[in-house]
């Protein structure tokens, strides 16, 4: 019988269970995210919707799966990185299962489930990976062992400067798409602070020179296309510095911000000019999700990587770079 | 202009190094390209900052008595820089091979180098061993400053250096430690002790500042 692991999401405004198979097959991908009425993610208020909610979306990967939790062969859960209240309140709900139903309980990182699911679902077998969401944005490879960072952030995230962006400007939330929205209608590129340092990129100067022009009624769709334009320039740049480096042949974009049309438009130019292959996560493994974490459950459990439910504390700041992932060699 | 014989010699990120000769005279043109991804009004506003910027840290590099390749001559209109023709090989490319006594002498040598750019105001801002030329004498040249700039302020100077090191880190994994323990004697030789102090400072700060930061790095 091929191994079946059941996997709970909970770092931030998503709670989501998934049911993933040995041979890849994604069984069950339930989801629910939490979405402030105004305002960004309260991390209390998130972590009680997942509380509402979890015993419903279980349930329904369950039926969806067409499965029984005593046949499942292992409870996989995002230990970190993300929002302490949030992430507790997945880690409860599978320290519980694994306990009752008497299965191994397996620690997965958050960042490592989102290249994984990508690296599954595309097809891609040593990528370059562009991970971009509200939470992160990192370009990470495999070596010696491990994801190692060939770039990342020094301030915020891409998504989140989206999302900050679009709260500022008056626009819904997710902003990506938002600002996207209204970017295709701008005609003119307003001169901005474009800031990359070595194989980093920074936001937050960016941010503040946008809020700044917007108070000087500066033509709202210029203002996002200029935004989108050098916020994608910067990550592109050192994108292809990272390919130019790891000479790695696949480049994968993941993560929530995968979504964004233009973005893959640019990596796609990115990937031909260093004859990498470009493949994008399908939509619904962009954003988080629970397949992630029970895939990843399934490579993790294949390799003996299993933790004691007392010793199963969350960790907020895990990054991608602690963890082994011993099924890449 | 006759008698050019023309080859590339790397196609970088950002541009394609020619390497031609120029009546007798070995030089390099660097030759900042359009971006097919970036939008082409975007694309035109960086490559020429960045050909001037360059232009302009090149030569005051040189001025300070650091080793840099000299300019011959700088086209706005075409983003291209014409410049002197270092005979060597990149460090990145010997450093792994080196001894390790080797390793240690030769990385105090760009720590004086750095220091004696940060000491003038000059921040290189992409220090790789890319970015450094091992002559045959053994000297050591700073290449490529296209995206450095004028400044004094210690949160630039500190990027500068966390650069470096996690260039070291991911590139001479093994070596790292060492590489940076030896370019900071260098750069203290220039900068002196309370300056190299606060700059290492600044590092770590940057370093913990990311969202996510490796446990030794917490506070």
């Amino acid at each position: 019988m091929p191994l079946v692991v059941l996997g709970i999401e909970s770092t931030a405004h998503t709670f989501g269970v998934g049911i993933a198979r040995e041979d890849g097959k994604i069984l069950a991908n339930i989801n629910s995210t939490y979405i402030p009425i105004h305002g960004g993610i309260l991390p209390r208020e998130a972590a009680r919707h997942h509380a509402n909610v979890a015993h419903k979306i279980i349930l329904k990967a369950l039926e969806k799966a067409d499965i029984r939790l005593e046949e499942i062969d292992g409870i996989a859960v995002a230990l970190g990185p993300g929002l302490g209240p949030c992430l507790r309140v997945g880690a409860f709900i599978a320290r519980i299962l694994a306990l009752s139903y008497d299965k191994p309980l397996i620690p997965v990182n958050h960042a490592v489930a989102h290249v994984e699911i990508a690296r599954l679902t595309v097809c891609a077998r040593d990528p370059l990976f562009v991970y971009v969401s509200g939470g992160n944005t990192q370009i990470v490879a495999y070596s010696q062992g491990r994801y190692r960072v060939f770039g990342e952030t020094l301030d915020i995230p891409i998504g989140n400067f989206f999302d900050t962006l679009a709260r500022e400007l008056g626009l819904p939330q997710p902003g990506t798409p938002q600002i996207e929205k209204l970017a295709i209608k701008g005609k003119n590129i307003i001169d901005l602070p474009y800031i990359v340092k070595g194989q980093d990129v920074s936001y937050s100067g960016l941010l503040t020179a946008i809020l700044r022009k917007f108070k000087e009624d500066v033509c709202l769709e210029d203002l996002c296309l200029s935004a989108m334009e050098y916020a994608y320039a910067m990550l592109a740049e050192v994108v292809e510095r990272a390919l130019a480096h790891t000479q790695k042949r696949e480049l994968v974009l993941a993560g929530g911000v995968a979504r964004s049309k233009r973005l893959q438009e640019i990596m796609q130019c990115v990937a031909e000019e260093h004859d990498a292959i470009f493949k994008v996560v399908p939509d619904e493994y962009a954003g988080d999700n629970g397949a992630m974490i029970a895939w990843t459950g399934v490579l993790c459990l294949k390799s003996g990587i299993t933790i004691q439910p007392e010793e199963s504390v969350i960790r907020q700041r895990w990054r991608i770079d602690e963890v082994d992932v011993p099924w890449m060699q | 202009m006759d008698a050019i014989r023309c080859e590339v010699l790397a196609k970088g990120a950002e541009a394609i190094i020619y390497k031609e000769v120029w009546y007798g005279f070995v030089v390099i043109r660097k030759v900042r390209i359009p971006k097919r991804y970036r939008d082409p009004r975007l694309d035109r506003i960086l490559r020429v900052k960045r050909t001037i910027n360059e232009a302009r840290l090149l030569y005051d590099a040189r001025r300070l008595g650091v080793s840099v390749p000299a300019i011959i001559d700088v086209s706005i209109e075409n983003t291209t820089i014409i410049m002197e023709y270092i005979e060597g090989i990149r460090l990145r490319d010997k450093l792994n091979s080196m001894r390790i006594e080797e390793v240690a002498k030769t990385m105090r040598k760009v720590g004086v180098l750095v220091g004696t750019l940060h000491n003038n105001g000059i921040i290189h801002g992409d220090l790789t061993t890319s970015n450094m030329i091992i002559s045959k004498s053994g000297n050591i040249f700073l290449i490529d400053f296209g995206l450095g700039m004028h400044s004094d302020d210690l949160e630039d100077i500190g990027v500068d250096l966390h650069v470096f090191l996690r260039a070291l880190e991911s590139t001479h994994t093994h070596v790292a430690s060492i590489c940076f323990r030896q370019f900071l004697k260098g750069y203290k030789e220039v900068m002196g002790e309370d300056m190299m102090k606060k700059a290492v400072n600044k590092v770590y700060e940057i370093r913990a500042r990311g969202r996510y930061v490796p446990p030794e790095l917490r506070k």
